[in-house]
């Protein structure tokens, strides 16, 4: 399982592996939202929570078709399948590897992009922490869309349309979460509900992936 | 450890290819599928492997004992040779690649990137993969495409060594290796008749 999250890192990292590809979107989305709306920094301010989480969630679907369909290519999805490591333990290996090259940059540049975005002083360890909680869910479920697609030659138009709706939850509560830190209101419910969508996921779905992965490797 | 098939009928895309076989593999033995293009040579190997299910018939064996090679070599472009042979020996839990880099003639290339590596000489690290698996069922899938004759000859010493530690071999291959070790299943009469179907049918719909 190690040496999967190692293998998986490694590729992410070297030459066309893809690892600054979400990054590089979300910077650019950020940078060009107040080109769009103007430069006036209340409205900027209050919209910022929804268009980092936005362009977060955008970036991570960028890099979704990557998880398994390499693999699937170049047959070593067949050769795990026959390995001694269980199914539901690779597509969890390979969801916390996306997080790790995808979410967890994602969450570390948002506090620099909120500052092109006048996101309010308050508001950045809220920014923080929803994307830190809100982050891993988008890979897990990405990785049971990648599982669903895998196959599928230019799957991802049809992965995007499936991850999206399961998308919506998630960006509503993390969205949510980073709006009321913004604005200094209460943050319990949203925060609340949130964990457990991350936390939900994460223990059901890989499951789910493993099943559906089993049935496209026939 | 044997390989038992009884009674196989195994489906591509839902559609019946070869029916009613029926083989022993004992340690030690390797046995070899012929067959025209299209009969389902591929599809009985990836289903005994484990990677599809038969539509009747068993596979009396645990699938923890197969190590699979089939046409794709899964190897990783932008890893090195030894990365990509130390990766699935960690994969099956063993540590030793030296012994699987030296049979298949490999040492020169330990630090090059696979990507860069020739047809032939990735074929010869998806080959050296299946000694690094520590498996004693090798279920190999046209092992001996893209490989030059004295390459053949390695993979023939390696499955030859591979049979004398009680290990077996079950390939499709059309090229004789020389094993005297090796029987030859003509899988063509068992092709499926036409109105073979699943016991209870199915609803290919809800596959």
């Amino acid at each position: 399982m190690i040496a999967l999250l190692i293998r998986d890192l490694k590729l992410a990292f070297r030459a066309g592996g893809g690892f600054g590809l979400g990054l590089a979107f979300f910077l650019i989305v950020t940078v060009l939202v107040p080109f769009g709306v103007g430069p006036e920094s209340a409205l900027l301010a209050r919209i910022a929570p929804g268009i980092l989480w936005l362009g977060a969630l955008l970036a991570c679907l960028l890099s979704l078709d990557r998880i398994l369909a390499l693999d699937w290519e170049d047959g070593s999805l067949d050769l795990l399948a026959t390995s001694p490591l269980p199914l539901e333990g690779v597509v969890s290996v390979k969801a916390l590897a996306h997080w790790l090259t995808t979410g967890l940059p994602l969450t570390l540049a948002a506090p620099f992009l909120g500052l092109l975005l006048s996101l309010p002083t308050q508001g950045y360890a809220w920014l923080v922490v929803s994307l830190a909680l809100g982050t891993p869910a988008l890979s897990v479920i990405g990785t049971f869309g990648a599982a669903l697609t895998v196959g599928i030659k230019r799957g991802g138009l049809l992965l995007s349309l499936l991850v999206l709706p399961l998308y919506v939850p998630t960006l509503i509560f993390g969205a949510e979460l980073a709006r009321r830190g913004a604005e200094g209101l209460a943050t319990t419910t949203p925060l609340l509900m949130l964990a457990g969508i991350s936390f939900g996921v994460i223990a059901l779905l890989p499951f789910a992936s493993a099943l559906v992965l089993r049935v496209n490797l026939r | 450890m044997t390989l038992k098939v009884q009674d196989l009928t195994i489906t591509r895309g839902g559609i019946p290819v070869l029916e009613g076989l029926n083989f022993a593999l004992e340690p030690g033995r390797a046995l070899i599928l012929r067959g025209p293009n299209g009969v389902g040579k591929t599809t009985l190997l990836r289903t005994i492997a484990g990677l599809q299910p038969p539509l009747s018939g068993t596979v009396d064996c645990p699938s923890e004992s197969f190590a699979y090679a089939a046409h794709s070599d899964g190897l990783k472009a932008m890893l090195t040779v030894s990365e990509n042979l130390n990766y699935w020996a960690q994969v099956f839990g063993q540590k030793d690649i030296n012994r699987a880099v030296s049979t298949f003639n490999l040492d020169a290339l330990v630090d090059r990137m696979a990507g860069t590596l020739s047809a032939g000489q990735k074929r010869r690290l998806g080959l050296a993969r299946l000694l690094v698996t520590g498996r004693p069922i090798w279920v190999l899938d046209e092992p001996t495409v893209s490989l030059d004759t004295a390459s053949v000859a390695l993979f023939a010493d390696a499955v030859r060594a591979h049979l004398k530690t009680g290990g077996s071999a079950l390939m499709a291959t059309h090229i004789d290796l020389g094993l005297e070790e090796a029987d030859v299943l003509d899988v063509g009469p068992f092709r499926a008749k036409a109105d073979t179907v699943a016991a209870g049918g199915f609803d290919e719909g809800f596959l």
